[in-house]
């Protein structure tokens, strides 16, 4: 690795890199994302490995292992470029074939693009297929081009040119300015405005400050920053050494929850790289500006997620928040101003300067510039990361991009925000998604996780499941939050096992407003929020528990009864096989019985059943 | 006790108090839990108190106590996962082994765990075993996974008798 002095080096090697590129025929990337590698990625990339080595084609083709393209449910995934063939479910065993047809023949794998599921085309092009279509993926689309493993890379995609505009073209007052002009707003939940929050913390008195980067993202559902962090760090690097110099700070911290080790491990390859090649550490390409970063483990505790608890887990302590009189950006890391941004909105910062402020207020609606990346999982077609500009309805989102619904069942809400966001119901879907829409109808933006539900999905038991979740999560400080999360999540149990009553909902109501109004972090002062919102625009399914003593999804356990459908039964005994407490009776190609008294209601009879005998009411 | 692993450890973070967590995370790396003298000899080694370190070990769900099993067995069980029927997987995961999240078997062969998200949910749901990720699990997938783990375990100990 070269060690780089001033901007004429950088730019030089840049050029040597594009030139050395140049000599490649074609480049075969390979995601290496954690869904991948969950379908076995590293399989194909050591078959990749092989077959170029025996066909003696290592020089002319590059074989790079990338970030997550965000289709993580076709995996393993990979493109061929320069014709830009987008493969999906590739196994090692495609690779042969591959090389053969499309390296030497310039022919397509039909069988490995990906099929129209409305008139079964095939697609070549990612940009063609409709999960990709109507997107905008301004910070997603670098992952495909960049293996987070090496600098080069991502300096081939012109990384680090910002960098160097900013520290020999431009004050820190008006990197504070671009910013602000730009309108972007934090990308971690609240959506507070970047360049305020730099400002104050600029103008805060102090010699040392801090900049951190929350890769905390502790909200269920979502993995947008797992995917930018460990797909392109150098990026989230190069914000940070932007929003260092303009807030005067030279150290700095990734924070990064310990669920997330290929985060961890790629981030902490970039900045040992970034340290030997000169863009971090003292005299930064010569400017005189000195700035280092380290890397901070968390330990599996939701909270840290908030801004003064992930502070007190940096310090090496209990990671419980403090009151916010004081600001962070006035007293944080021991004491001093610190700025903390989440993974998203670094990741905004070179773009902005690359490409000006007035280009990214120019997407977006009047209050929500730029883009957002989302983690549409649960029960859509198409599951995935999905970048979009903001101001797109949930429609889009949900229908155009993800396909609309999974298995025949009607979608019917959409969860936003995490456990500090709400459910947003399907007769709201044409609301534009942007920070002050979603918190019209009683949910958050939140960091990005969208998870859809649909008529399987119980509202009682989600909203359940969240308040257990926080419960589990708070630190116990407040005892509002300690205690009364824990009788919430008490009421909702017995509301789900039928023993319900009347007065069930309003205490429930009651319960959740102390709450709120109570707790000091915002962990607590959101709380309730999922529960208030199931409440508002399903509360019909809740009554459904109480007074007919019936779970209309059929998902609380119970409630319900499965059985055996006569006329449908093939008596091929696959259930009988597959039932873990041997309560289903039946002779071969006769019709099946549930035994209701020894049906442990697990539900793998249904799940195996291939004639879909097994109903469950 | 042996305490060489915890010094080389602690002397790598430079005796910092604040790199505490990291210290903890690599010596449950050497030990699969924390056991009661690394943590005094760590107390010791950063003059912090054992109470504050015992704080910071019991707090956050990452650390153990106790000694963990042979295999880890790690189900998601975030929204993603939970609407997708991750619940179901850890009731037949709870039967099978008898063990609630967060223990160990007696035989010290398998530990269970809960987290609220793996970060994975697009292939929900999700479990972890012994470092590899498995997508798209059902109950009848899941006690598969368990099943195999004991009969290579198995295979494993009759090779080794033969040998």
């Amino acid at each position: 690795m070269r060690k780089i002095k001033s901007v004429s080096d950088l730019e030089k090697w840049r050029e040597a890199i594009l030139e050395k590129e140049k000599g490649h025929e074609f480049i075969i990337s390979v995601c290496g994302g954690t869904g991948c590698q969950a379908y076995g990625c590293q399989k194909v990339k050591a078959a990749f490995q092989k077959e170029l080595k025996r066909e003696g084609m290592k020089e002319k083709v590059a074989l790079k292992i990338t970030g997550c393209p965000g289709f993580c449910e076709r995996g393993p995934l990979v493109t061929i470029y320069p014709q830009n063939f987008f493969y999906q479910r590739v196994k090692a065993e495609d690779v042969p074939l591959i090389i053969s047809e499309t390296i030497q023949h310039g022919r397509k794998v039909e069988h490995l693009l990906f099929e129209d599921p409305m008139d079964h085309h095939k697609i070549t092009s990612s940009q063609e297929i409709p999960f990709y279509r109507t997107q905008m993926r301004l910070l997603l689309s670098h992952n495909d081009l960049v293996d987070p493993t090496r600098t080069e890379d991502y300096l081939a995609i012109g990384g680090y040119g910002s960098l160097a505009k900013v520290l020999f073209q431009m004050r820190p007052i008006e990197v504070i300015e671009e910013i602000k002009a730009s309108g972007l707003r934090g990308r971690g939940g609240a959506g507070y405005p970047t360049a305020k929050k730099w400002e104050s913390c600029r103008k805060a008195p102090g010699e040392t400050k801090y900049v951190i980067c929350n890769c905390d993202e502790g909200d269920p559902g979502a993995f947008m920053d797992r995917s930018l962090l460990e797909g392109n760090p150098h990026s989230i690097l190069e914000g940070m050494l932007i929003g260092a110099y303009a807030i005067g700070a030279n150290e700095g911290f990734i924070y990064v929850r310990q669920e997330y080790p290929l985060a961890h491990k790629n981030a902490g390859i970039a900045i040992k790289q970034a340290r030997k090649a000169g863009l971090l550490g003292k005299n930064i390409l010569g400017s005189g500006f000195d700035f280092d970063v380290e890397m901070a483990k968390g330990g599996g505790a939701f909270v840290c997620g908030e801004s003064t608890a992930l502070i007190a887990s940096i310090e090496g302590k209990v990671g419980e928040p403090r009151s916010k009189q004081t600001h962070t950006v006035e007293q944080g890391l021991w004491g001093k101003p610190t700025n903390l941004n989440n993974v998203e909105t670094w990741a905004n910062v070179p773009l902005i300067i690359r490409k000006g402020s007035k280009w990214f207020s120019s997407i977006g609606t009047d209050k929500s510039k730029g883009t957002k990346i989302f983690s549409l999982v649960g029960k859509v077609k198409n599951t995935g990361l999905v970048e979009v500009p903001m101001g797109i309805t949930l429609k889009e989102i949900i229908f155009n991009i993800g396909g609309g619904q999974q298995d025949g069942k009607r979608i019917k809400a959409v969860q936003t925000g995490g456990p500090s966001g709400g459910c947003i119901p399907a007769s709201l879907f044409d609301v534009p998604v942007d920070f002050d829409s979603l918190t019209q109808v009683g949910s958050i933006m939140g960091s990005g996780g969208m998870i859809v539900m649909d008529e399987g999905t119980c509202m009682v038991d989600v909203a359940k499941y969240f308040v257990h979740f926080l419960q589990e999560e708070s630190c116990g400080k407040c005892l509002p939050c300690r205690e009364g999360l824990k009788r919430m999540g008490e009421i909702l149990d017995r509301i789900t096992e039928g023993k319900g009553d009347e007065e069930s909902l309003s205490l429930l109501e009651e319960l959740a407003e102390v709450v709120a109004d109570t707790s000091l972090c915002g962990l607590g002062k959101t709380a309730p929020n999922p529960v208030l919102s199931a409440l508002r625009y399903f509360r019909p399914e809740f009554e459904a528990h109480i007074l007919q003593k019936r779970c209309p999804a059929a998902v609380c356990t119970p409630l319900i009864q499965y059985s055996i459908s006569e006329t449908d039964c093939t008596g091929c005994g696959a259930c009988a096989k597959v039932c873990p407490t041997q309560a289903i009776k039946g002779e071969k190609k006769q019709s099946h019985l549930i035994l209701v008294e020894i049906c442990s209601k697990c539900g793998s009879c249904k799940d195996i059943c291939k004639s879909n005998a097994v109903m469950v009411q | 006790m042996d305490f060489k692993p915890v010094d080389r450890i602690v002397d790598k973070y430079q005796e910092k108090r604040t790199a505490l967590i990291s210290i903890l995370h690599e010596i449950q790396g050497e030990y699969s839990h924390l056991p009661e003298g690394a943590l005094r000899r760590v107390a010791s080694r950063l003059r912090m108190d054992l109470n504050d370190i015992y704080g910071v070990a019991t707090f956050y769900k990452s650390f153990s106590l106790i000694p963990k099993g042979k295999h880890s067995v790690t189900l998601c069980l975030g929204t993603a996962c939970h609407v997708r029927g991750g619940p179901k997987i850890l009731r037949e995961m709870k039967k099978l082994l008898k063990i609630e999240p967060g223990q160990t078997t007696e035989d010290r062969k398998f530990s269970l765990n809960v987290v609220n998200c793996l970060g994975v949910c697009a292939i929900g749901p999700v479990m972890f075993v012994d470092g590899k990720f498995y997508g798209e699990m059902n109950p009848v997938k899941a006690k598969r996974i368990i099943d195999k783990i004991n009969k290579n375990n198995r295979n494993k100990r009759k090779n080794g008798v033969k040998s």
